[in-house]
């Protein structure tokens, strides 16, 4: 995935449901799950390379905020209840949410 | 782990063993000379797999990983820590005894 | 393991463990092959490994509960603290090395509560070392499904008219939560409110305590 706009605040996302072997730093629960950006907290480089000691581009860096809704449906004990996480610029997909 | 049911969550605590602490200084020590990041040593411990949650401690998994990136950064070699485990392992039965006089 | 909890406790507030003398295992010789070689290759000196480990005993919860009084007394550092929680610690004077810190503000209606489902991440250079049950499947499993029943194990009890934030630390920010400053406080000087700020109340697990 090439360089990409910022994604703005109250953005509507959706993290992508994929499930390579290795370092991963997005929860299996969030995977495919639709939430909002909260805040943009910059570049770092990416985990999946830097757990292996290679080098690694920078990725940007968001909060996500998810409804326990979204998340757990009828299961989740109020649904206005939230969850925020940090998910990195090539877990997230705008188009899809 | 996250979202998975499981049980009451313990509330014992202790402080750390001398070990343990000093574990935890041979992880900053090492990132700090560069032969890990702090996601080399999450991907270690991930990869012991859910087992070695149940069998092992926090600090046990903690310098398993430890050795295993130093290992792979080649800072020293399984020989070289094979000899000094035989060597420290002669030394004594308990942690203390252990220690180089 | 052993928990056989003695009546000293130590300067953490948990009971020390004394296995120095119980039998040598595996992964403690590991532990002194493995720094003995460091310091044999020059890597790093025996003094370096004590001075993490005093500065490691140096941090504690009573750190973070300065910041919080402090962010209750100064309505200008508690903006700075919530826009940028690094930055603001740093210039209080805290070496927090290169940690990202957030903060996130209780209110009347909101409570927030800290977790790590991927491992234990945990703002150590400011608050020390986490507790236990942080780091146990228990809390990372249920925390982010069912947080109301997790701290009402703790004895918080949320109102249903409170939303609670869960923040899953899954990357390069540690968090820390500012508590509610507690009613019949008007007044009190930093060093007093700081008194009131448990370390469970910056995890969420605890609200700050009340005076009296």
């Amino acid at each position: 995935m090439g360089p990409r706009k910022m994604l703005e605040p109250g953005q509507a996302v959706r993290i992508r449901d994929l499930s390579p072997p290795g370092h991963i730093r997005t929860p299996k629960y969030l995977r495919g799950k639709t939430g909002v950006i909260e805040r943009a907290l910059g570049p770092y480089e990416n985990p999946e390379q830097r757990a292996y000691c290679l080098p690694a581009p920078e990725k940007q860096l968001y909060r996500v905020r998810f409804s326990m809704a979204e998340l757990w449906g009828d299961a989740a004990e109020t649904g206005e209840d939230t969850l925020d996480a940090e998910i990195y610029e090539h877990w997230i997909d705008t188009d899809a949410a | 782990m996250g979202g998975d049911a499981a049980g009451p969550v313990p509330n014992d605590q202790h402080d750390f063993a001398l070990w343990e602490k000093r574990v935890d200084a041979l992880m900053i020590l090492g990132s700090a000379r560069g032969h890990f990041t702090v996601d080399g040593l999450r991907r270690c411990l991930e990869d012991m797999g859910e087992q070695a949650f149940e069998d092992m401690t926090y600090y046990e998994r903690w310098v398993a990983s430890v050795n295993q990136n130093f290992v792979e950064a080649g800072v020293y070699t399984l020989e070289e820590l094979g000899a000094k485990m035989a060597e420290v392992k002669a030394r004594g039965d308990t942690y203390g005894a252990a220690q180089d006089a | 393991m052993p928990h056989d909890h003695h009546d000293h406790l130590s300067p953490s507030g948990h009971p020390y463990r004394e296995d120095n003398d119980a039998p040598l295992s595996y992964w403690q010789t590991m532990e002194i092959a493995i720094r003995e070689i460091m310091i044999e290759k020059g890597e790093f000196t025996a003094a370096e490994v004590n001075a993490q480990i005093e500065a490691m005993d140096a941090r504690s919860p009573t750190n973070g509960a300065k910041v919080v009084a402090r962010a209750w007394d100064e309505p200008d550092f508690k903006a700075a603290l919530l826009a940028d929680g690094s930055k603001a610690t740093r210039e209080m004077g805290f070496d927090i090395g290169p940690m990202n810190l957030v903060a996130v503000e209780n209110t009347e209606d909101i409570h927030n509560v800290i977790v790590c489902t991927l491992c234990s991440c945990y703002p150590r250079n400011l608050l020390g070392l986490p507790p236990d049950w942080y780091k146990t499947r228990e809390y990372r499993s249920r925390t982010v499904r069912e947080p109301r029943k997790v701290l009402a194990e703790f004895g918080v009890e949320l109102p249903e008219t409170t939303t609670c934030r869960v923040h899953d630390s899954t990357a390069d920010m540690r968090y820390i939560v500012l508590p509610a400053r507690p009613k019949g406080t008007e007044g009190w000087s930093q060093q007093q409110l700081a008194e009131l700020v448990t370390r469970d109340a910056m995890i969420g697990t605890g609200l700050a305590k009340d005076p009296g």
